[in-house]
C-alpha cells in the first residue's frame, strides 16, 4: 500500500514537471511532435529506472556519512559521483539501444546521448538523496512513477503542440512564447492532484 | 576592445540563454518564489559558468574530441562542489532553503553551463570565455531576479523579505495573490518575458 502511494505521489502529486520543472530543456525542445516525445519519455523512464536504484546503493554504503568507515562523511562527493554514473548508464543504454532497437536508435538520435544532461535524472537522485528512502524497493517506485510523470506530461504537451501549430498566435508569442503559457496552464491542471493522500 | 564590449553585452540581451536560446529553464523557475533564493542562484550559476568555461578553455586542446562530454562534466561538477561547499559555509551566517541546495546541484546539468562550453568555450581563448560565461550568467540572473521580483512582490508582498506593501492595504482588503507563488505561475510569467522581449525585438520572432 506504501509503495502504491508513493507510485501515485510521485506521478502526478510531485510531478517533475509540473511541480519541480526538472528536465525542462528537452521537453520543451523535443515537444514538438507525440512520436519522438513518445520514444524520450520512454527512454528517460528506463534511464531513471536503472540509476535511481543504482545511486541508492552508492549513497546507502558509499556516500552517506559514517557509512564507509566510522567517521568519513563522503556526501560532498554526491554530484560527481551521481553525475558519472548517469553518464555511464547513458552511454551504455545507448550502445544496447543501437544493437538491438535500431529504429528506435535512428528516430530518437541526439537526443539520447542528451538524456545524460536531463536534469530529470540528476534530480531524481538528489531528491531521492533528500527523501531519505527505506530500502531499495521504495526509490525503484519513486524512479519508476517519476519517469511516467515525465513521460505523460511530454506526451501531452506535444499532442496539444501538434493542434497548436495551426492556430493564429501573436508573432511575438509564436513557437516558445506560447509553449511556456501553455505548460503552465497545463501545470495548473495538475495541481488538482495536489493534496491528495492515498 | 569593441569585440569584448560585444562579447559581454551578447548573452544579456540577443543572445539571452533563457528568453532566447531556452536554456536552463528548469532551474530558473524553481527558484523563483523569492528573490534571495534567485539572488543565490543566479551568483552561483555565473561563478559556475564562467569558472568552467575558463577552465575549460585552458585545457582546450589537450581535450579528446570523443570524451569532451564525460571532461566538461567533470569540470562542471568539480566547480559546483566549490559553490555548494562555498554556500554551505555561509550557511550559519546566511541560511539556505533545503530546496535550494538541490538546485544547486543541478546547475551541473544546467545547459547552460554545457551549451557556453560547448559553444564558444572549446574554440576560443582563456579570458574572452571567461567573459562570456561570465555574461551568460548574469543574462540568466537577470531574467531569475525579474521573475522573482514579480512573484515575491505580488505573492508574499515583500522583497528581499521585507513588506513593502503596507498593513494598511492588507486591513483595506488587499489580499496576497496565492497564485503568483504556485509553480505553473513561474511558466506563464517566463512565456510573458518571452513575449514582451520578441515584441521589442522583432528579429528573434519565429515564423
Amino acid at each position: 500500500m506504501e509503495y502504491l502511494s508513493l507510485f501515485v505521489k510521485s506521478i502526478f502529486v510531485d510531478n517533475m514537471i509540473f511541480a519541480y520543472f526538472l528536465g525542462m530543456c528537452s521537453y520543451l525542445a523535443v515537444s514538438k511532435n507525440v512520436k519522438t516525445a513518445n520514444g524520450l519519455g520512454i527512454a528517460v523512464i528506463g534511464v531513471l529506472l536503472i540509476t535511481l536504484p543504482i545511486n541508492y546503493l552508492l549513497n546507502k554504503f558509499v556516500l552517506a556519512p559514517n557509512a564507509l568507515m566510522e567517521g568519513v562523511d563522503l556526501s560532498f562527493l554526491s554530484f560527481i559521483i551521481f553525475i558519472a554514473v548517469i553518464a555511464a548508464i547513458v552511454q551504455l543504454v545507448e550502445m544496447i539501444v543501437e544493437k538491438f532497437l535500431p529504429s528506435l536508435y535512428s528516430s530518437l538520435g541526439i537526443f539520447l546521448p542528451l538524456i545524460a544532461v536531463n536534469c530529470a535524472i540528476l534530480g531524481g537522485s538528489l531528491f531521492m538523496q533528500q527523501k531519505d528512502f527505506a530500502n531499495l524497493g521504495e526509490s525503484a517506485v519513486y524512479a519508476l512513477g517519476s519517469g511516467i510523470g515525465w513521460y505523460l506530461a511530454i506526451v501531452c504537451l506535444a499532442a496539444i503542440r501538434e493542434k497548436l501549430s495551426y492556430s493564429n498566435v501573436p508573432a511575438p508569442l509564436k513557437g516558445i512564447g506560447i509553449t511556456f503559457i501553455t505548460v503552465g496552464l497545463m501545470g495548473m491542471a495538475f495541481m488538482i492532484f495536489m493534496g491528495i493522500s492515498l | 576592445m569593441g569585440k569584448m564590449k560585444e562579447t559581454f553585452l551578447n548573452p544579456l540581451m540577443k543572445g539571452n540563454p533563457i528568453t532566447v536560446l531556452i536554456l536552463g529553464i528548469c532551474s530558473s523557475l524553481a527558484v523563483t518564489v523569492e528573490l534571495k533564493g534567485a539572488f543565490v542562484m543566479a551568483l552561483s550559476v555565473t561563478m559556475v559558468t564562467g569558472l568552467s568555461s575558463l577552465v575549460c578553455s585552458l585545457i582546450r586542446n589537450t581535450i579528446p574530441n570523443r570524451v569532451r562530454i564525460i571532461i566538461q562534466l567533470v569540470v562542471v561538477s568539480m566547480m559546483v562542489i566549490l559553490v555548494d561547499q562555498l554556500l554551505k559555509s555561509f550557511e550559519a551566517t546566511y541560511p539556505i532553503d533545503k530546496a535550494l541546495s538541490v538546485y544547486i546541484g543541478l546547475i551541473i546539468t544546467n545547459c547552460i553551463v554545457m551549451g557556453r562550453i560547448e559553444a564558444y568555450a572549446l574554440g576560443n581563448k582563456p579570458i574572452p570565455s571567461l567573459v562570456d560565461g561570465l555574461a551568460s550568467g548574469l543574462g540568466y540572473g537577470a531574467i531569475l531576479i525579474i521573475v522573482a521580483f514579480v512573484r515575491e512582490l505580488l505573492g508574499s508582498g515583500t522583497i528581499f523579505g521585507l513588506r513593502v506593501i503596507p498593513e494598511a492595504f492588507y486591513n483595506a482588503g488587499y489580499v496576497n495573490n496565492g497564485l503568483v507563488i504556485l509553480p505553473p505561475f513561474a511558466l506563464i510569467l517566463l512565456g510573458c518575458i518571452i513575449w514582451v522581449h520578441r515584441s521589442i525585438d522583432k528579429d528573434l520572432q519565429e515564423k
